[in-house]
């Protein structure tokens, strides 16, 4: 699989949280080739087994890999006089809209762009000012008439973004967070397909991540994994954020370590690292991660849960900004770890039970 | 003494084996089974000795094992180690206080810049964690091959005894919550006539995580919580509530920023005093969050009930409670067990 | 219908202590239902139908309990102070008056130092129930009280306390009385504690497992003299959700109720909130996910203890439930 094409589509198709339809039918379409099975969940998480071998005693322990399809965007509160209002869905700087071009999908797609006023109008003091989001507005070239019989209150809009390709096998796009995990699982599962492994996989394009985990918490619970493995973005080391906020670009994977992670997988994790000779990063999260594996490890009655990250500059931005090579390495320490997952792993991980007298047990059904 | 092993043991939020190795120990001679789970909770079980009947069959009294704490983030060339705090820990209390670092328990302490050196207005300006740093005394190369990003970090703080008489004042780190596991613990040397599952829960701290998936996986038909809470009881201008008072007695939860505790489950334990004239407080509504929030919205509702031994100064190196709080906290919880016999109209 | 909002917006019923409004709902519904039940946090669950073909297992909500205070510390002087249940709102809280479980009245009054100019904080402010000192005071630390408003009817409009979400309530016992004939199994949920973390919603929805879920709440307008931009207003009909702070609507569901009341000709809105959810929002992500969708009531001064919303918004909410349901869901 060649990472960056397979990025490219995704990056391009849209797939604002709760409405990740256009994006999911590419992953899925992808993963179909890449896995036994796919289907999608009530909430819109494409969901693709890949089975194991089994273990020696016939079962079949699941992991789950984790990452999100959906991307922040906006939505449509409001017609009004010909312009478009709107508010924004998942974590935007309001900053970065001034100026954007954007695809604004009513009854069809509509592009426009978001206006904002000329310098030789404002006073000094307005100029110093961040545009608050009530003052902005979409602007798709239509007069009011015909406007509202194209769009409607609740509509989504995406950033028009096409994906950029740097120096140094660097690329800029929309959405990396977070698909560029989904292309990450997509090589791994990939490279899994020409070897053999015991557990079965169950790779899953979340929906929902940016607006508070949602699709997580559903698959999980859905899934009922015996492990998971959440793959997102962390802060790449940029300009203008302290050293210690951030990882290197082109480090390798950071791997979580953490309350919200199972250290016996976290060591597994960065054993496989060494032994594949795969540069990795440490990442210590002393809390809430923020990522799909916060909901994930509280699922049902407990999941070992690990994170792997892929750095990524300027996040929830249409400039997002990663190393294909960082990608790559998740998709292979993933693929080598699924490898060496066995039935001694499958039991350390599981709940120890000790008896401690006879005249123990329930009295009663 | 079982209470002051715990304090003095470390156990930030995520690290919670050397707490939970201590409780295995005390807990062996007197539960029937016990079982450690995915993220690390400690759950015993104590069945009933008897078929008795209808009513109540499953109670989950939980405690939880973790304190907040400080998680090293990085260590610097030149030896000093940056971190962060794990729970809610206020960056005013750490200055200058001495820390231990890992399962080594490596000391360290946490500086400041010499009062001579600040400029005008530094001293009113409140430290972050950024600005702050731990020492463990190491060359740059030492630091890195010893300490580690990821690595916990415990106040060092020891379990003393303030006051022999009176009140029976004791100080140390983590009453929050190791007072409730000794409490647990304590509960567990009786049979009851349903079957206990006394869960020492990890990660209350860090968002009730542990106490969700063990009363996921318990299915208790009720659940109560066993806390050292907030105690505010200082000389203050205004006449208002000092969440509960040192010396007052057990502190029942109405309701919290978590929960709101069941009515019938709180009037039990209220009758329970009043009969055996354990003195009690109720807690002032509306503040912190315990593991009961995680529990009650479990399955398809689970009544809950928390009971706290007040504590000044939680979240601190170090915490004041009151010996006799503790006590009647244990005698409150045991004979209120005891009066689920019975079962409650659920 | 006016009969039953009127009682059920004057009941007693701060999150926690939803008793009386549970009795008032369970003694209409008890003659219609198949099968009524309260569960271990207290929602009141009404059953009626089976499954059909073409049929699923729907959950309805609404949520019984109001906003509130709860006393926190009785001062020497017999003054109360107290914290908010629910999202209190400051701005209508100063001279105020609450009612506690037995009927007393306390009036709502501030400190007036350090407060000038500004809106007091909650710590600020203390009831007075007019007792002379802490020893006669009435009431007792973590009692609770619901702001004190008869209802008012003003032809078209209605005015009153507790509106959020009463008047869901009132939707839900007049659709299942209506309803008659249906394909689906569905579940009136009388939810409890939503004003405080949608608690009841999250354990009645695990209990029930849904197949399709709809809540019934109010929501905020934008008719208002220099209002917050929102294209909600009363008197349009029923608004159908697409987005709020905790949940997007399953588009299914949406389209499903769009549809419902574009044929059967009945006004409505589509509603994108800014701030606030209601209890689809857990409903949706119980166990391995539900579709989930909202029809809201327009209400203006929401959180404050005159709450306004239009009759035929009402109605129409009404009749948009009782069609869908009395059809095939289909929600793709």
């Amino acid at each position: 699989m060649k990472v960056a094409e397979f990025l490219k589509r995704i990056t391009e198709a849209s797939g604002v949280s709760g409405a990740e339809g256009e994006v999911g039918t590419i992953v899925a379409e992808t993963f179909r080739t890449l896995a036994d099975e796919v289907r999608s969940d009530v909430m819109g998480n494409v969901i693709a087994l890949k089975r194991g071998e089994g273990l020696p005693s016939g079962e079949h322990p699941r992991v789950m890999l984790a990452g999100h399809m959906d991307e922040i965007g906006l939505m449509v509160t409001k017609v009004e006089d010909g312009f478009l209002r709107f508010t924004t869905v998942g974590g935007f700087d309001v900053r970065t809209l001034l100026g954007q071009e954007v695809l604004v999908h009513g009854r069809r797609p509509l592009r426009g762009v978001i206006g904002c006023r000329p310098p030789h109008v404002l006073t000094p003091a307005e100029n110093e000012r961040v545009v608050p989001l009530q003052e902005l507005f979409i602007d798709v070239g239509y007069e009011e008439e015909p406007l509202r019989e194209l769009v409607r209150v609740g509509d989504f809009v995406t950033v028009r973004r096409e994906q950029i390709e740097l120096a140094g096998g660097r690329l800029a796009a929309k959405a990396l967070d977070d698909r560029a995990a989904v292309a990450a699982i997509g090589f791994c599962l990939d490279l899994l397909k020409k070897r053999r492994h015991q557990w079965d996989v169950c790779a899953v394009a979340t929906v929902q991540e940016e607006v508070g985990l949602r699709g997580a918490i559903t698959s999980a619970f859905g899934v009922a994994p015996h492990l998971g493995i959440a793959i997102d973005v962390t802060f790449g080391s940029q300009y203008g954020v302290p050293e210690y906020e951030t990882v290197e670009m082109g480090g390798g994977p950071p791997i979580g370590l953490g309350p919200n992670f199972h250290p016996k997988v976290h060591e597994r994790l960065v054993e496989t690292a060494k032994a594949l000779e795969i540069p990795y990063q440490i990442d210590p999260i002393p809390g809430r991660s923020g990522t799909d594996a916060w909901a994930i490890q509280v699922t049902r009655e407990g999941i070992p849960t690990a994170l792997l990250s892929i750095p990524l500059r300027y996040m929830h931005t249409p400039v997002e900004t990663v190393d294909v090579r960082d990608i790559e390495r998740t998709g292979h320490l993933m693929a080598e770890f699924i490898c060496g997952l066995d039935e001694t792993f499958a039991s350390e991980l599981g709940v120890q039970v000790r008896r401690l007298n006879g005249q123990g047990g329930p009295t009663c059904c | 003494m079982l209470l002051r092993e715990l304090v003095e043991a470390d156990g930030v939020s995520g690290c919670e084996k050397a707490v939970r190795d201590i409780l295995i120990k005390a807990i062996e001679d007197r539960a029937d089974e016990y079982r450690i789970d995915a993220l690390g909770n400690l759950i015993a079980v104590k069945y009933r000795r008897s078929r008795s009947g209808a009513g109540v069959a499953k109670v989950m009294v939980a405690a939880h094992m973790d304190e907040v704490g400080l998680m090293v983030t990085k260590v610097e060339r030149d030896g000093f180690i940056r971190f962060a705090p794990v729970g809610g820990v206020d960056p005013r209390v750490v200055v200058a206080k001495v820390v231990r670092i890992g399962e080594e328990r490596i000391p360290g302490v946490i500086g400041v810049k010499p009062v001579h050196l600040l400029e005008p207005g530094e001293r009113d300006r409140v430290l972050k964690f950024e600005q702050l740093a731990i020492d463990a005394g190491m060359s740059g190369e030492e630091a890195q091959r010893r300490v580690r990003p990821g690595m916990y970090a415990s106040f060092a703080t020891a379990f003393e005894l303030l006051d022999e008489g009176g009140l029976r004042t004791v100080k140390g780190k983590a009453f929050d919550d190791r007072a409730g596991c000794a409490v647990l613990a304590e509960l567990l040397a009786e049979s009851y006539p349903f079957d206990l599952y006394a869960a020492f829960t990890v990660q209350e701290e860090v968002g009730l995580r542990g106490a969700r998936v063990a009363a996921y996986a318990v299915e208790p038909d009720v659940a109560f919580v066993l806390e050292g809470t907030v105690c505010d009881d200082s000389p203050k201008e205004k006449d208002t509530s000092p969440t509960t008072r040192l010396g007052a007695g057990p502190a029942l939860t109405v309701m919290d920023r978590s929960v709101i505790c069941d009515r019938r489950l709180v009037q039990l334990l209220i009758s329970e005093a009043e009969a055996q004239g354990i003195p009690f407080q109720v807690k002032q509504p509306g503040i912190g969050g315990t593991d009961a929030g995680a529990i009650h919205v479990q399955r398809d509702g689970i009544p809950c009930a928390v009971v706290a031994v007040p504590a000044r100064y939680i979240h601190s190196p170090v915490s004041v409670m009151s010996l006799n709080d503790f006590e009647n906290t244990v005698r409150l919880m045991r004979g209120t067990l005891q009066r689920l016999q019975g079962g409650l109209e659920l | 219908m006016k009969e039953l909002i009127k009682s059920l917006v004057e009941a007693f019923g701060p999150s926690g202590s939803e008793d009386r409004v549970r009795d008032l709902i369970a003694a209409e519904v008890g003659k219609v239902a198949r099968e009524v039940r309260t569960d271990a946090l207290g929602n009141l669950i009404a059953t009626v139908g089976s499954k059909g073909a073409g049929g699923r297992r729907v959950m309805l909500a609404a949520h019984m309990d109001e906003i509130g205070i709860v006393v926190s510390h009785i001062d020497a002087k017999g003054f109360v102070r107290f914290g908010g249940v629910g999202g209190v709102f400051r701005l209508a809280l100063i001279g105020s008056r609450v009612r506690f479980a037995d009927g007393r009245i306390g009036v709502i009054g501030s400190e007036q130092k350090r407060v000038e100019g500004d809106l007091p904080r909650l710590d600020q402010l203390f009831i007075d129930v007019g007792a002379k000192d802490r020893d006669s005071a009435p009431v007792k630390v973590g009692d609770v009280a619901c702001f004190d408003r008869p209802f008012v009817d003003l032809g078209g409009r209605l005015v009153a306390k507790a509106m959020d979400d009463r008047i869901g309530c009132a939707v839900l016992v007049q659709v299942l009385k209506e309803l008659g004939e249906t394909p689906h199994e569905v579940h009136f949920v009388f939810t409890v504690q939503e004003e405080v973390g949608l608690r009841g919603a999250q354990t009645s929805a695990y209990g029930i497992d849904a197949e399709l879920a709809i809540a019934v709440d109010v929501t905020t307008t934008g008719d208002t003299p220099e209002a917050r931009t929102m294209a909600v207003s009363l008197g349009s009909g029923p608004a159908v959700k697409v987005k709020d702070r905790g949940m997007l609507s399953h588009p299914g569901v949406r389209r499903w109720l769009v549809e419902t009341a574009e044929r059967e000709g009945i006004p409505y809105q589509l509603e994108v909130l800014e701030a606030g959810t209601t209890d689809a929002a857990v409903m949706q992500t119980t166990r391995a996910g539900v579709p989930a969708g909202v029809l809201s009531i327009p209400t203006r001064y929401v959180h404050t203890p005159s709450e306004m919303v239009d009759y035929e918004d009402v109605l129409g909410a009404v009749r948009l439930l009782v069609a869908a349901l009395r059809g095939p869901a289909e929600i793709g």
